[in-house]
Order: C-alpha cells, then structure tokens, then sequence
C-alpha cells in the first residue's frame, strides 16, 4: 500500500481532528491527518480552556456528556492529563429574569442527565462568599471543569500516533476532490494523500473544503478576547461566567492550578485565517477588567501580563456542522464549533469515529448536519 | 507647517534627538516615556532633591548627558510630553497609552519607536537566588537612587557594560570581588579592526580596565559560569567558575550583576507588525530597517538601541535620521546634508556594534551545557530539564510551540529575560540551527497592566 493511502484521511489537525484520529485508531482504522501547521494551533490551543456543559443549546448535552466522560478518563487514555480538573462551574448573574432564566435551565438540562444546583442570596453568599454585592445568583455545574487548551490537542495527537495514526504537520491541503471512488487531497507541494473516507475537520477554513464538495455554509471568524494575570496562591477553584443577554458583560474566567487566572469574553476580535492571526482589540482587557471586578472584586488588585487570541469558525446559527455530508458518500464533517469546542472536542472526536466506523451515533448529531444549510 | 501627529515613544538619546528635529521643522511631536524623567536608562537623571553633579554620574560621558539633558529642557515647551506613560499596546495606528490607571489611544500619522535595550541574560545555577541582578538594575540602583546591590560585589557576564558598571561600582566606594567575563582575551585583539572604527570609545574603554586594575579588582576572561552559590533565605554568598585555564574558582559576595551584552526591546515593534530578520553578529532577532530607520510597516520608524545595539552615540545619530526620515515622508522639507552627515556616523557606529558582538560574544555553548536542575525561566520556575523534555518528547522544535508546553517564556517577563537563552537551549536539543527556532511572539501589554486600569473618558492635556 502507498504510504499516502490509507482508510480515512483526516484534514485538520485540532482537536475535533487529533480526537477523531485517536479514536479511529482504536477502532482499527488506517489514518492520515494532514495539518497546515502544527497540531492544535488555531481555535483549538488559543480558547479558554472551558469544560463545560451547562448553558449550552440542550440538543447538545448527550454530545457534551459523552465528551465529559472522556475527560473524566484523563489521564489514562492518553497519557496525559492536559490539566484537566473537574473544579465545578458557575454562572452568575447581575438580574432576577436572568436568574430565572438560569432556573428554568436547570430545569430542562435535568432530564438529559446533567445536575445544577441553583443558589441564590445567603445560601448563595454562604457557598461562593467572594461574589461580588451585584451577582444575584449562582447555577453551579459541579462536575464541569476546565483544561490546558495548549495542551490539549497535541497530547492527543500524541497519542494517536503511539496508536499507529500518522499525523503530517506543516502540509497544507490546496484541492480535495473524489474520483474513482477515491478520496484524493493534493497539498500544496504537490503531494497527494488518498482514502476511502475523508473528515474535514478544519474549524474556521472547512468551508474552503465543503465547498469543494458543493457544500458551502454560512460561516464567520472571529478571535476570542483572551488575557492572563500574573500567578497568585491557587484559592479561585470553579471556572466562572457571567449569563447576560449584553456582549460586554458575557465574561469568564479560570484560576489554573499554578495561580494564574485565565479571563476572556466581553467582546470578539477581528480574525484574517489568510493570514492566520487573529488580534485582541486594546479596549478588550479594559472591557474585561470592569467585568472582573463586579464578580469578584477582590481580583481588581491583579495586573494582566499577556493577551492572545486565535481563530474561530462561527456558524450563521451558532450550531456547529457535524456528520456525514448530504451529497458525498465517504465524506464527513465536524468543524465550525462557534467558539464552545473544547469542551466537546473528545466527544465529537469519539463520535465521529463511531460514525464513520458503524454508520451510527449513540449520541444523536441531527442538530448539527450540514444539510440544513442546502 | 506640518500638522502631522508623531509620537515619539522613549526619551531616551534616540527619542530627545528625534524629538529635537521635528520641533526645528516646526513640528509639536508627542514624547511619550515611561521614566519620570528623560534621559533614558543611560542618561537617567536622578530624582529631584539629589545633588551629584554630572562628573559624579556620568563620567566620561558626563557632557553628552549634560547636553542632551539641556536639549530636552530647551526643547520641553514644544513638545507633548508624557512622562511616566507606559505605552502598553498598538493597533491600527494607533498607540495605547497608561498613566495613573487611565488608559487611551494615541492615534498617530508616524511613530518613531526608541525602546532601547536590556540587559541580555544567560542562566546559570543559582541565578534565582536574593542578590542576583542584572547589569543594568544594579546601574539603576547606583544612578538613580545612590545603592549598591551589595556589600561586596561579582560582576559577571560579558559586554563593555560589565566592566563600565563595575568601575562605576569601584568608583562609588563599593566592593568589587570580581569581574568574571565569559568573551576570551582573543576576542577582543579579533575585534580590534572593527572595534577601530572608534578608536576613543576602544580608549575609554581601555581606560575602565586600567582603572579597575589599579583599584586592585580581580578580573578574569575566558571564564566559565559554575553556579551563583548560596540559600534560598540568605541570598547570594559566592560566584563559582572555571578560570581560562580551567581552574575552578570560588569567589564570596553577596550580590553578583549579570549580563551579557544586550538585547533591544522590540515588543513594540512587533505588536506594530513590524518584519523581524535574525542578525547573525548578535545572535538576535531583530526588526527590519533601512539606513534611515524606516521599518516595514509604513509610518513606523525605529531608532536606538531597541533596533540596532549602537550605543548610546548611535542613538543620538539614529533618533535624528529617523526624524528627518519622518519629515520627507511627511514632505517636509529636511537637511539633506545633515542627513548624509548622520548615515555616515552611523555606518561607523555599525561597523563598531560588530566589533563589539565580537569582542564580547554571546556565549551560546552554554546554554546547551547549563545542568538539567537550572531554572531558564525564573518567572515560572520552569527549569532546563522541562524545557529539553517539551522538545525531546513532545516534539517542540520552535520557540512559541515550546514556550506553550513548557511555560519558559510565559510568566511577568514574558521572555523578555529568559528567552534568548531558552531559544539556544530548543535549539540544542532539538540539534538545530537557532534561526530555525524563531522568536517569541509578542502580545500586548509591553509590561503588565494592572486589573485597575480603565478607559479614559477622554484624552488627558
């Protein structure tokens, strides 16, 4: 067999794509993955780091659940912990309709197996006494977390390879097409790779790919805000952030274990995938830093030491594309993520694998198919 | 006359220079510097209420510091001062300053950066320890506030800046235990065909040996760090290395300056997306000018040591071409005479920063030997077994990709001190060649900013 062939190929080596590969060795499966630069540069090494479920569009939780117990198996599956620490999340909140709202939340996300806990005025004050006098209530996820996005992706990629994928960094795919029942990618050194199946898993360019299967989407980049402070004794233990209909007040942030607290939102920054940079808007720390100290004021006396941002894939609907496409047999998807993957990623990488290896999904995907864009 | 807006960033020799052409064309720059005062690091004026005089201070160079003082006085009516500014990020033309927890924009029509330069650091076992300084904080301490780091003091590392500190040490009345310099004798005598091209800076600085000679300080060349000794509560008690000869030596202190020549600060220019090229002679990235200072980026100009490590002349020299560069650019009228005066000055100054990246070289070899349990990022803790491991194991053959898994680089310096050495320890282990490993990225803010900063209502006067 060439070397260059082999049962799936994959495009795209974030994480969606490091996952897939992982989870397709397990399965058997011969696979190549083919990544421009370096495995989980883009949207999947620059995001928060956020592991969690709830405040998602609930059709999303089994998906999401089923990503959770991955995590959960860190580090054994892939030898590496990538930081991930279930620490519980919260959500606050500066008003009593939003407090509902968040109410009402928990509510409908019980049914699909995921437990929050509303907590508001003493009981409130009692559990979380560092809130700031405007947060009016608390819904806490205590099984959620968060993780090492630098991490992330490369130890997965890692793994796969102990696993016998192949992974090839720095190739760039320029055409993909089928023929003689072939998938075939030409890269731009000319090289061609060729498989019976083919993954896009490509965030913010798959739709430079899906329309080369005449499946364009509606899509947008944008770069996340985020920044980090220096390190302070490690006491910040759930993830935190803030549910408002406003942008400016949509703000979370993290203390990792070694003390410095990771804070991002308040604003979307300006992304060019040509040239594969994104930028985070002078005003957005100072947008950030107002958040900050209204949730917990006691931070105010931090100082940021770095910014950086990264490149995401949004969709029209804010529901990312995933499973087969509508027109190609052999052909699959998931990218397009809109900013919340990393949390999903080991689930949609399992996922995927599944689908392409049985035909089926334990977790159902009708949601996110591509098709609804045709 | 121009109504242009030029910010100037540092106030510095290249900053007052450049600011000092465009007012004789008419031209009201915006100066903005973090110091209290100008003069920069190597013209600092000390605080009021002190009362060397600018013998005491300056030595040698005590008349260019007196006159470039006296240009900035002259000059400060015309000028949008902004002193105590720190300029902690740039965008779309636009410059982010902070001053007193308020920060705004500086939208500009040119900027001329004159960020100057550092000290450049090598880790060495026991670096992290009470007393340990570099070159330039203890100078700080001596100009600015009349300390010493210590009782009795090692200065070791490399670069005219060692023996200058030094004697300015000896000078003061403090203890010098030693001068351990890493470049070797032959260095300097290689160097002297380009170290000719300033045959009076080679003299004074020939004159600073002499001087600590006599004043009976030990000095060594071709020295090879062993480790700073001492513990984790007292601080720094001794310097041990291997002599020339390959003599191992211990010498007490309680406090050692380090350095090893410098490095430009060049996060400005690079969040200003400036083209970087590696300088073979220095071992360093540095951004892309041409002779005038023009960088890649139009209506970006970059002078002083923060682009070429000329020295303080070279400063004056390139802070005034760059300022006649902005006003052609400008089409301002400029002195073309005075222009063709300054680029042979500083063809000059050129060919000496060579001499002197030769005579008092990066010793680069040590990165690759320093042992596994070093600490190469003292902001993370992060040592150099961590740093070998990310490239040996996980594959991390480039600056950033090793800075995001190991850490080295990512704390309150931001590389800004850890870097250049972390970068030679990648490239050791990955056996490649330096240029290959790259640079750190910069990203805002240039030093850290404080959670209490807020947007300014409006632009202060």
């Amino acid at each position: 067999m060439n070397p260059n062939d082999s049962d799936v190929l994959i495009v795209g080596g974030g994480l969606m794509g490091t996952t897939a590969a992982f989870f397709l060795r397990r399965r058997g499966h011969a696979v190549t993955l083919l990544e421009r630069g370096l495995v989980g540069q883009q949207a999947s090494g620059t995001n928060f780091g956020n592991v969690r479920r709830q405040g998602r569009f609930l059709p999303q939780l089994p998906l999401a659940n089923r990503s959770r117990e991955i995590w959960g198996q860190l580090p054994e599956l892939i030898g590496h912990d990538v930081e991930f620490l279930p620490t519980g999340h919260i959500r606050v909140c500066y008003s009593e309709a939003q407090a509902d709202r968040l109410e009402t939340y928990a509510r409908d996300a019980r049914p699909y197996g995921l437990e929050l806990q509303m907590l508001r005025g003493e009981a409130m004050r009692a559990k979380f006494p560092y809130l700031g006098p405007e947060i009016r209530a608390v819904s806490w996820a205590p099984r959620d977390g968060h993780a090492n996005p630098r991490l992330a992706a490369p130890a997965f990629a890692r793994a796969a390879v102990r696993e016998g994928a192949r992974i090839v960094e720095d190739t760039e795919v320029v055409r993909v097409e089928k023929t003689a029942g072939r998938f075939v990618a030409t890269c731009a050194d000319g090289t061609t790779y060729r498989a019976a199946v083919l993954l896009v898993t490509a965030g913010a360019w798959g739709n430079l790919l899906s329309e080369q299967f005449g499946e364009p989407v509606p899509m947008s980049v944008h770069g996340p805000q985020m920044a980090v402070t220096e390190p302070v004794p490690y006491c910040l233990v759930p993830v935190v952030g803030a549910s408002s209909d406003s942008i400016e007040e949509i703000f979370y942030f993290r203390q990792v274990k070694r003390g410095n607290i990771v804070m991002g939102g308040c604003a979307r920054g300006p992304a060019y995938p040509d040239a594969r940079r994104a930028y985070v808007l002078p005003g957005s720390p100072l947008k950030q830093f107002v958040q900050l100290e209204r949730i917990i004021p006691a931070l105010r006396r931090l100082s940021i030491i770095r910014v950086w941002s990264g490149i995401e894939g949004y969709m029209a609907d804010d529901v990312p594309i995933m499973g087969p496409s509508a027109k190609v047999d052999g052909l699959f998807y998931a990218f397009g993520f809109c900013g919340h993957g990393f949390q999903l990623g080991p689930g949609v990488g399992d996922t995927m694998a599944e689908l392409i290896d049985t035909g089926r999904t334990s977790v159902p995907i009708d949601p996110f198919l591509i098709g609804r864009f045709a | 006359m121009s109504t242009a807006r030029v910010a100037i960033v540092g106030a510095g020799p290249a900053g007052v220079r450049c600011a000092e052409v465009l007012v004789a064309a008419g031209l009201r720059p915006v100066l903005v510097d973090e110091g209290m005062r100008d003069g920069g690091q190597i013209y600092r004026r000390q605080p009021d209420g002190f009362g060397r005089g600018y013998e005491a201070l300056y030595g040698t160079e005590a008349e260019r510091a007196r006159a470039l003082h006296e240009t900035f006085d002259r000059l400060r009516a015309r000028l949008d001062y902004r002193p105590q500014t720190l300029v902690w990020n740039a965008a779309d033309s636009e410059l982010h300053l902070v001053r007193d927890g308020l920060s705004h924009g500086l939208p500009y029509d040119a900027v001329v950066v004159c960020s100057g330069a550092t000290d450049r650091l090598m880790p060495v076992p026991g670096w992290q320890r009470a007393g340990c300084y570099s070159l330039g904080a203890a100078q700080i301490a001596l100009k600015a506030q009349a300390c010493a780091i210590g009782e009795k003091v090692v200065f070791l590392g490399t670069g005219p800046l060692l023996y200058l500190v030094a004697a300015q040490y000896a000078k003061a009345g403090a203890r010098v235990a030693a001068v351990v310099d890493t470049a070797r004798r032959g260095d300097g005598i290689r160097a002297l065909p380009q170290l000719g091209a300033r045959p009076d800076v080679l003299r004074k600085g020939l004159a600073l040996i002499a001087y600590l000679r006599r004043a009976g300080v030990a000095m060594f060349k071709g020295a090879t760090p062993v480790a700073i000794e001492g513990a984790d509560a007292a601080g720094v008690s001794g310097l041990r290395f291997r002599d020339a000869s390959g003599r191992e030596r211990l010498v007490a202190c309680d406090a050692v300056a380090m350095g090893y020549h410098l490095r430009a600060e060049t996060q400005l220019a690079d969040l200003l997306r400036c083209e970087f090229r590696f300088d073979a002679e220095s071992r360093q990235w540095l951004p892309r000018i041409d002779p005038w200072g023009r960088a890649s980026v139009a209506g970006v100009y970059l002078a002083g040591d923060g682009a070429r490590l000329q020295g303080a002349d070279g400063a004056e020299a390139s802070g005034a071409l760059a300022g006649l560069a902005v006003l052609r650019d400008l089409g301002v009228p400029a002195d073309q005479g005075q222009a063709d005066r300054l680029l042979r000055v500083l063809a000059r100054m050129e060919r000496f920063r060579v001499g002197i990246a030769r005579a008092f070289p990066w010793p680069w070899r040590q990165a690759a030997d320093l042992p596994d349990t070093t600490l190469v990022c003292r902001c993370e803790g992060i040592t150099a077994r961590e740093l070998r491991r990310v490239v040996t194991d996980e594959g991390a053959r480039e600056a950033n990709r090793a800075k995001a898994f190991s850490r080295v680089g990512m704390g309150r310096c931001q590389g800004r001190y850890c870097g250049l050495a972390g970068a030679e320890i990648v490239a050791a282990a990955s056996q490649s060649d330096i240029r290959q490993v790259g640079r750190l990225r910069a990203q805002a803010p240039v030093k850290p900013l404080p959670a209490t900063t807020r947007q300014a209502a409006h632009e202060p006067q």
